[in-house]
């Protein structure tokens, strides 16, 4: 049976955690900053598990066919966005849970930070391609600008982005330049709002107040952090 | 003519009318009720290891009466963009077509409605009436998917119509006679090979004819695996897909009653009918009175479980694929047979 | 965005909701429309496809989903990662179980922490209990798409047992709820490990039955063999995955390939199977031996079941460290992740949900072009979708 225990990725890498090195996507992303070029903003990996890459916007499409092309991602995971902003509305919970871990309601927004490989936006637009023959995924990210929400589209390089794009356009309020069904996916058509952004209020918790949680008041004389082995909770 | 006898009657016309009108209004949705709950709910039950159902009745057996009185008592829809006569008048189509099919069907010697000289061409022409009736349904019905049922069904009908007259036809040439009565008596006298002890039905000599009226019966009735027209999973029944209450309970009646008057006719016409091997028909006509209707009716139990057992059991065709498999297959196989059947009688 | 009002935005989703036509880009005059769905049979839910045919060929098609979208992408980031739990678990409904693993996982991985050796068997049993408990009604299910009604039966009767031993184990039929970060909810109920064993019995003989009765039969082959052709390039490029991918040829199984730490696939002989014919008739084979080979798969795993805690020591109040991970795990409908990102706040700050059937569907109208009806029912019944998991 062929790789059957994977050896050239995840369990080998995993299992010497103190050479967090990982020559695969290390070259992965060398290969990227030679066929890119400066179009690579940042980038993150984590040994033996993960890629990410952050590229400009206006190279996102040539990042995605240097993957395709080049790095034998073949496999078209996903598209979405990421909104960046802390929620206005913090947890929409005012539970038990909360007030056991906070002490008080939280209604400061933290301030807004975004995640590997960085960014300097609120909204980026993330997407994955995997390469089934190498058993290797890259998580492509770019920034979008406030002001212009728009990107070029991927359906002509995967045509399995359609449908992830028109649901990110939708959920995000992105626009995907030159994607050939503009339209609605999910949504009604002329639905206003885009669920999915950070300040679209969750109607439903505005509306009834969350009942909270009742199992999950400490034991007692028991340590938060102290796991009993036998049960998560309950 | 022995029942008139021994009631010391001659009645008028119009007192036969009556009684047979009054016979016939009882038998064809018994008939219906009588597949519908052995096959339907009992075979297929078992063969689909369920236990079907179990409370209207001792053991359930009542249950497609206690459907009949729900489907009554529904409120009679019609579309609001059906053409509401044409809409209202297609499962009495289907059903006339069906009542007149049981017309022909002897049960003994003189037990039977129209003793018709061409009584299997009768059956032949009747049964393609309900095809308009399927048409006017899925064109009235005012919904793509009725319409799409109905147009499949009629050329499906259409097609199938040719083996199955194909078919009877190898009958008749053996028979020498298009009269049901005839075609039985005929069976009744028939040895193979002239020898007494291979007193057989015609299903011996006409086995390729049987396989090919089969399935055209299975297409007439529109079952898997020739139901495309119905297809519940893709038109969601096709023609019947706006009926509901009575008028799909016609169409119910219809499909039932006319499987078992195609099992009639293919008991008749192949297995010999209301009549035993080395039973002599005209010696014994008094005991036909009371074997025959029994003897027919097990054999048309008989054919009818080939029926369902088919349709429980098989995918069915592409709408393409049944077209071929009558104009590629069916035709070709009864045409030949035909004609080894005309040389043998010519030889014979 | 200024955002409406409260009742605004309301009074908008219940008008919105009223109104039937929606999505009207769909309507036009040429040809014949014909609306499969949402109410319909094939749909296994509320799919619509929008079909435009000329006679009975279909000349364009285009799935319409969205009529059961729940929203558990905006749920999450307001629950706590037990609570999305629950919520995955409504994704995939007729393998439930499956869709909590690659969460877990993720969400492990975030917290950078393992179950111990007996949770992580378990898990790969209920995994693939789960599969089997999906994939034995899918070849049921298409039994009855073709109008070969009897598999379905045979498919629910069969599918009992299995659905019988996650009940003992997790005490749901449906939405077991069962894993947690670091472990299992509870440990195996006594001599449950032989009852499973009789039960994977019977499902071979099940996929024996429906190999004669269905993959075998002559109609059956001729209905699905060379419709629906999807080349593994274009599988690929859409995304699709599982076993119409495997059907289409690609050598591909995220349990083989890239199993991710956490399932113990590696310590197991098994075999994927792939097609070469890349249309449906493949596909629905793949997936009967998908199911054979998972029952051999359990046989393993009971056989090896080590002892020891079910849970690891994980704090009461889960809090998940800052950071970004994605776990995508091989579900009965293909390849299914999460991708979860982080704040170490008690509830994740996104999650990004990749549900298998929502690509491989998305690929309906590339092949759906110029097949008659009656093969849009075949494909649709062959490429294998869980409303749940287009609409999550």
């Amino acid at each position: 049976m062929r790789r059957l225990s994977s050896t050239d990725t995840a369990p080998e890498a995993e299992a010497t955690p103190e050479a967090p090195r990982d020559d695969l996507r290390e070259g992965l992303l060398a290969r990227l900053r030679e066929e890119l070029g400066d179009a690579v903003v940042d980038s993150h990996i984590r040994p033996g598990d993960d890629l990410w890459v952050r590229v400009t916007r206006e190279a996102w499409v040539d990042a995605a066919v240097v993957a395709k092309d080049k790095l034998h991602c073949t496999f078209f995971d996903f598209l979405s966005g990421l909104d960046w902003l802390p929620s206005p509305y913090g947890r929409d919970m005012d539970s038990q849970e909360d007030l056991l871990v906070h002490g008080a309601p939280e209604k400061e927004p933290a301030p807004m930070v975004s995640g590997y490989a960085g960014g300097d936006t609120r909204f980026q637009v993330f997407c994955r391609f995997y390469a089934p023959t190498k058993g290797y995924g890259i998580t492509f990210k770019a920034d979008l600008p406030d002001d212009d929400l728009s990107v070029r589209t991927l359906v002509p390089v995967f045509a399995g982005a359609n449908w992830h794009e028109r649901e990110c356009a939708e959920m995000f309020g992105f626009t995907f330049v030159g994607h050939p069904q503009p339209w609605h996916l999910y949504l009604p058509t002329g639905f206003e709002g885009f669920p999915l952004r950070k300040d679209f209020p969750l109607l439903a918790r505005r509306l009834k107040p969350w009942p909270g949680i009742v199992d999950v008041e400490p034991m007692p004389g028991e340590d938060e952090g102290d796991g009993d082995g036998e049960g998560g909770e309950g | 003519m022995i029942l008139a006898e021994l009631l010391d009657l001659d009645p008028a016309y119009w007192t036969t009318t009556v009684i047979k009108i009054l016979v016939m209004a009882l038998v064809v949705p018994t008939t219906a009720l009588i597949l519908g709950i052995v096959f339907l709910f009992k075979m297929m039950s078992w063969m689909q290891s369920r236990v079907g159902p179990q409370e209207a009745g001792p053991k359930g057996l009542l249950q497609l009466l206690a459907d009949g009185v729900k489907f009554m008592q529904k409120e009679d829809i019609v579309p609001d963009r059906a053409d509401r006569f044409v809409f209202k008048m297609a499962p009495m189509v289907v059903l006339v077509s069906t009542f007149l099919l049981f017309v022909i069907l002897p049960a003994a010697p003189d037990a039977v409605v129209a003793d018709l000289p061409t009584g299997v061409y009768f059956a032949l022409a009747i049964s393609s009436v309900s095809v308009i009736g399927v048409l006017m349904a899925g064109w009235a019905s005012a919904n793509k998917y009725a319409l799409m049922g109905g147009v499949r069904a009629a050329g499906q009908l259409i097609a199938y119509e040719l083996p199955m007259v194909l078919a009877v036809v190898g009958v008749v040439i053996q028979a020498g006679t298009l009269n049901m009565n005839g075609i039985v008596a005929a069976q009744n006298s028939f040895h193979l090979f002239g020898w007494e002890v291979l007193n057989v039905p015609f299903i011996v000599t006409q086995l390729p004819m049987f396989f090919v009226f089969m399935a055209a019966t299975q297409a007439e009735l529109t079952q898997p695996p020739f139901d495309m027209p119905v297809a519940e999973s893709e038109l969601v029944s096709g023609y019947t897909v706006e009926y509901s209450g009575f008028r799909f309970l016609l169409f119910f009646l219809a499909e039932f009653a006319t499987a078992f008057a195609f099992a009639g006719i293919a008991a008749t016409l192949f297995l010999g009918g209301y009549a035993l091997p080395f039973v002599d028909i005209e010696q014994y006509a008094d005991l036909y009175w009371f074997l025959g209707p029994a003897v027919l009716f097990g054999k048309i139990m008989l054919i009818s479980f080939l029926i369902f057992w088919v349709r429980f059991t098989y995918p069915r065709f592409r709408e393409d694929q049944l077209q071929r498999i009558a104009w590629k297959f069916l035709i070709p196989i009864s045409l030949v047979w035909l004609a080894v059947t005309a040389i043998a009688k010519v030889v014979w | 965005m200024t955002a409406p009002t409260e009742s605004q935005q309301l009074a908008y989703i219940a008008q919105q909701a009223a109104d039937s036509r929606v999505n009207l880009e769909f309507e036009t005059d040429e040809g014949m429309t014909l609306n499969i769905g949402p109410q319909h049979p094939a749909t296994h839910g509320t799919l619509r496809i929008v079909a435009k045919l000329d006679g009975e060929q279909v000349i364009s098609c285009e799935p319409s989903p969205g009529y059961m979208h729940r929203g558990y992408e905006k749920l999450a980031e307001v629950r706590t990662y037990t609570q999305v739990n629950t919520l995955v678990n409504r994704i995939d409904w007729l393998g439930s179980f499956a869709n909590e693993v690659p969460f877990i996982l993720a969400a492990e991985k975030l917290m950078e922490i393992e179950a111990p050796p007996r949770a992580q068997h378990i898990r790969a049993i209920l995994f693939e209990l789960s599969r089997i408990a999906n994939i034995a009604l899918f070849l049921g299910d298409l039994g009855a798409q073709l109008g070969g009604v009897t598999a379905v039966f045979y498919a629910f009767r069969d599918r009992e047992f299995v659905l019988n031993q996650i009940e003992s184990v997790t005490g749901g039929r449906f939405h077991p709820n069962f894993d947690r970060i670091g472990g299992l909810k509870d440990d195996l109920p006594k001599g449950w490990i032989a009852e499973t064993k009789a039960a994977m019995e019977k499902l071979r003989d099940f996929c024996d039955e429906l190999e004669t009765l269905l993959i075998g039969n002559e109609i059956f082959q001729l209905r699905t063999r060379g419709v629906g052709v999807i080349p593994p390039e274009v599988a690929l490029s859409y995304g699709l995955s599982g076993a119409n991918l495997r059907g289409s040829g690609v050598d591909w199984d995220l349990r083989r390939d890239a199993c991710p730490p956490g399932l113990p696939y590696d310590k197991i002989d098994w075999k994927v199977w792939t097609h070469p014919d890349c249309d449906s008739f493949s596909r629905s084979w793949v997936r009967l031996q998908e199911v054979r080979e998972s029952t051999f798969i359990v046989d393993q795993l009971l056989d090896s079941i080590p002892a020891g805690p079910v849970m690891a020591k994980v704090p009461r109040i889960i809090k998940v460290p800052e950071g970004e991970a994605y776990v995508e795990t091989e579900n009965p409908l293909g390849a299914m992740g999460y991708y979860v990102v982080s704040k170490g706040d008690l509830v994740p700050f996104r999650v990004k949900i990749r549900s298998a059937s929502f690509s491989n569907v998305s690929i309906v109208p590339w092949v759906c072009r110029g097949v008659y009806v009656p093969d849009v029912i075949t494909i649709l019944a062959s490429l294998y979708f869980i409303l749940g998991d287009i609409d999550r």
